[in-house]
């Protein structure tokens, strides 16, 4: 009953919402919710964050950051996609969020290329193998071998299934054809110190959780997936270095609105991001955490959604016979 | 030892800048209110305050979120004694003897013990993050999967030795709360676990929400049942706010003990602090010559735990600090903090940030400090509040835990879920069922899941792995030996009946 209420109450507002178009010039008149499916702290709530509160400044209006946690992110995505499609509640999404959960997720209640508007892409952070330190390999193609050799005796570390570093490290998977024994943890913390005191062989996860733990010396990072070495990691080959170059893989947060939200809305809140993203202290902050700005040509609403469309399809075989209830 | 003097000299000397003192002042201040304030978690309040301390300098936004953490393990015990509420996990046990206290008048003892008693273990352990930090580091290492899986059996075997009535019932409530904590995802496969497509269910039920309704709401419907004149909590006169010179020497062993227990278990993540609360209540009980007086209002019992999660809140900053690995969800958030301020945790901070590392330190001493002199003036002030009459007290506490669980998630269905484990509870006290070695098993039911899963997965299906590693199998020893003190009586029950009549 309730829920019939609100989708009445959401219908009432899509029509006054189409009705008067001109609200959308004088946006924003009040805060904007920006809905993180993801607990505060982690890398997608510090992107938000950042992005955030320089988008404050251009747009004029606070925008504040809601944690909405639960079921691998798509409880909070439910929520965004069934917000009033004004501009006043967007959401910071990611590679889960709004690709792989398409896979994941059989009943999920969104289609991340159907119920949002793109904003355009925030940040991504790049995805690191690493293994415990006393692996007997010392570079990737080495622990391929190993790892193949192996096969049913290598533990795989990840943070959750549906998490970044349980797709990203089925995508390494898949291109080795190995299968591990998948042990599971509640997100990376557990499953970093399980790493770090070698109850596990390997893991992949986001470069910014990793960092201190590379340069520490208390785990081996073997590669980085993306095309360029990270600032923040020079010493870790690019997987097409070390031999992998199928291994391209980026955990990307970008920003979303509901469907239906006005385009000038659209724009102006695409036009803050991109603001944002120019900014040079916004810039060095995210620089400083490994992150990957994406360059003038990745930003924008139509960069967005192509990249949705590909990312949808690109994981589907990745994570076929994976599913959640 | 110049070493760590010089290094505490340095912490010091940035924890007592002005601003820091503020910060941690304000820090403890909110945490107490957290601690006081029934539902009010402090996983919330602290991702709640995270955005505000964006603007702040790291150091005091890192000193004022510890404050806070440790301020709630302060606060959490003022609602356990006064109305048998839970704030936190860690102070369930808090209740059994704390309330207790309260209901023959000797509330304000039971608030200043565990205060002094706080105070003790909290000075004792940031000694020791300070000294043994670093080596107490890799302690957390050696602890795998099979460990934790035999250290949670121990947990619930504490829970067994520490209930008043039968074993068997204790055994009964044990299993129950393992049950409720299968509730939601499984971790492995993401597949819902006795959810009944109740998305509100899907992430499992809250603690919040269990323990507000066993302990709270269960209370007051028991109490409503009563006649009017004896429906007040304090049925006896209420006593010296003080405690007597014979309180503190009984509790002093009590505390010391507990402050070990605590600072030890502190430093393993997971559910540290909540078992170190509650083993040292049961080794308290096992070594008492009087345990029949635990449950009924005796000053150890609220001594130990006290003591135990005050030095754990302060030794989970162990592994945090050296490795940069988060013990618990409060700690993660701190990481959180620490990144948005651009500083990346782990061991390099202790050699590239001395400041930091050694301000927090020496400002969790000086939390401490405060804290007790927040908490001993405020002893009158929560013991007046006793005497408010009835009918105004508790229907605003229901309010207030009202409040407060649906805080949490903005769920009205968390509410509901809670009145449901207030009549589970009312039902439970009027069997003759203790809740709390439920409540303790609903905390550490994941826990023990996920790690007997990841310890079978390692070992490939192998049952042997929890015998053969030599700490799990000393864990297991231990709870065997335990288990065992706990039947024995059972055997003897005769005699047992003969004493508890003959002392009434």
């Amino acid at each position: 009953m309730l829920r019939l209420l609100s989708r009445a109450a959401f219908g009432a507002f899509v029509f006054a919402a189409a009705a008067i178009p001109a609200a959308a010039q004088d946006f924003p008149k009040r805060n904007i919710t920006m809905v993180v499916p993801f607990a505060a702290g982690g890398p997608t709530d510090i992107v938000a964050r950042i992005v955030g509160e320089h988008m404050s400044k251009t747009l004029g209006q606070p925008v504040i950051v809601e944690n909405v946690v639960g079921a691998g992110g798509t409880t909070g995505s439910v929520r965004a996609a069934r917000a009033q499609n004004d501009g006043y509640a967007i959401i910071m999404g990611h590679m889960g969020t709004h690709a792989a959960a398409v896979s994941l997720y059989p009943n999920l209640a969104y289609k991340p290329d159907v119920d949002f508007e793109p904003i355009g892409m925030a940040a991504g952070t790049p995805i690191l193998i690493v293994t415990r330190k006393d692996i007997p390999a010392k570079d990737l193609k080495e622990f391929v071998v190993w790892a193949k050799a192996n096969n049913d005796k290598v533990n795989m570390a990840h943070a959750g299934v549906g998490s970044v570093s349980f797709t990203s490290c089925l995508l390494l998977n898949s291109i080795l054809q190995t299968k591990p024994t998948q042990i599971p943890f509640n997100g990376t913390g557990p499953a970093l110190n399980a790493l770090v005191g070698s109850q596990v062989d390997y893991m992949c996860d986001q470069v910014v959780n990793l960092v201190p733990h590379v340069t520490g010396g208390t785990i081996k990072a073997l590669a980085v997936g993306t095309a360029e070495r990270n600032p923040a990691l020079p010493d870790v080959p690019t997987s097409k270095e070390a031999g992998l170059a199928a291994f391209q893989v980026t955990a990307w947060n970008a920003l979303f609105a509901p469907k239906g939200t006005p385009k000038p809305v659209v724009d102006k809140l695409a036009d803050a991001l991109d603001k944002a993203l120019d900014d040079p202290a916004v810039r060095k902050r995210l620089l400083d955490l490994g992150s990957d700005i994406p360059g003038k040509t990745g930003r924008g609403p139509q960069a967005l959604s192509t990249l949705v469309k590909s990312e949808i399809e690109r994981w589907a075989p990745v994570l076929k016979g994976t599913t959640i209830n | 030892m110049t070493d760590l003097l010089a290094n505490l000299a340095l912490g010091f000397s940035v924890a007592a800048h002005p601003y820091n003192i503020g910060f941690c002042l304000i820090g403890a201040l909110v945490g107490t209110l957290v601690g006081v304030l029934p539902g009010v978690g402090t996983v919330a309040t602290v991702a709640m305050l995270l955005p505000i301390t964006f603007g702040l300098p790291p150091v005091g936004a890192l000193i004022m979120l510890a404050g806070i953490y440790y301020g709630a393990q302060y606060g959490g015990s003022t609602t356990s004694i006064l109305v048998n509420i839970p704030g936190e996990a860690t102070s369930v046990v808090t209740c059994l003897d704390g309330h207790q206290m309260a209901r023959n008048g000797r509330a304000g003892a039971a608030l200043s013990i565990s205060a002094i008693g706080s105070f003790f273990a909290g000075c004792v352990s940031t000694v020791l993050v300070a000294a043994l930090g670093a080596p107490l580091t890799g302690l957390a290492l050696l602890f795998g999967p099979a460990e934790y899986f035999s250290l949670m059996v121990l947990g619930l075997i504490f829970a067994v030795v520490l209930a008043k009535g039968s074993v068997l019932k204790a055994i009964a409530m044990i299993l129950a709360g393992l049950l409720l904590s299968m509730v939601g995802s499984d971790l492995e496969t993401g597949a819902g676990r006795m959810t009944f497509d109740i998305p509100e269910l899907s992430d499992g039920i809250g603690f919040a929400n269990v323990a507000m309704g066993l302990f709270g709401f269960a209370e007051i419907i028991r109490n409503l049942e009563m006649s009017a004149e004896s429906r007040e909590i304090v049925n006896a006169k209420i006593s010296g706010l003080m405690p007597t010179r014979q309180d503190l020497i009984d509790s002093s062993g009590a505390i010391a003990r507990g402050t070990i227990l605590g600072s030890i278990l502190g430093i393993l993540p997971g559910g540290g602090a909540v078992v170190a609360s509650f083993a040292a209540y049961t080794f308290e009980k096992r070594i008492s010559r009087t345990p029949e007086k635990f449950g009924r209002g005796i000053i150890q019992g609220v001594a130990a735990p006290e003591a135990a999660n005050n030095a754990a809140a302060q030794t989970s900053f162990i592994p945090l600090l050296t490795l940069g690995i988060p013990p618990n969800a409060v700690m993660a958030l701190m990481v959180g903090a620490m990144t948005i301020h651009g500083i990346v945790p782990g061991p390099q901070v202790m050699t590239k940030q001395p400041e930091l590392f050694w301000g927090m330190i020496a400002s969790m001493w000086l939390g401490n400090l405060m804290l007790v002199i927040i908490n001993l003036p405020l002893v009158g002030v929560w013991v007046t509040l006793l005497r408010v009459p009835y009918r105004l007290l508790f229907p605003s506490i229901i309010v207030f835990c009202c409040i407060g669980i649906y805080s949490i998630n903005n769920s009205p269905t968390d509410v509901l879920i809670a009145a449901v484990f207030g009549l589970v509870g009312y039902w439970l006290v009027k069997h003759d069922f203790e809740p709390a070695p439920m409540v303790l098993a609903f905390v550490l039911g994941p826990l023990m899941e996920e790690n007997l899963r990841r310890a079978m997965l390692i070992a490939r299906g192998d049952a042997t792995v929890f015998a053969t590693r030599p700490i799990s199998a000393g864990l297991l020893l231990v709870s065997l030996a335990l288990l065992t003190l706990a039947l024995l009586p059972m055997i003897r029950k005769r005699r047992d009946e003969v004493f508890v009549e003959s002392e009434n």
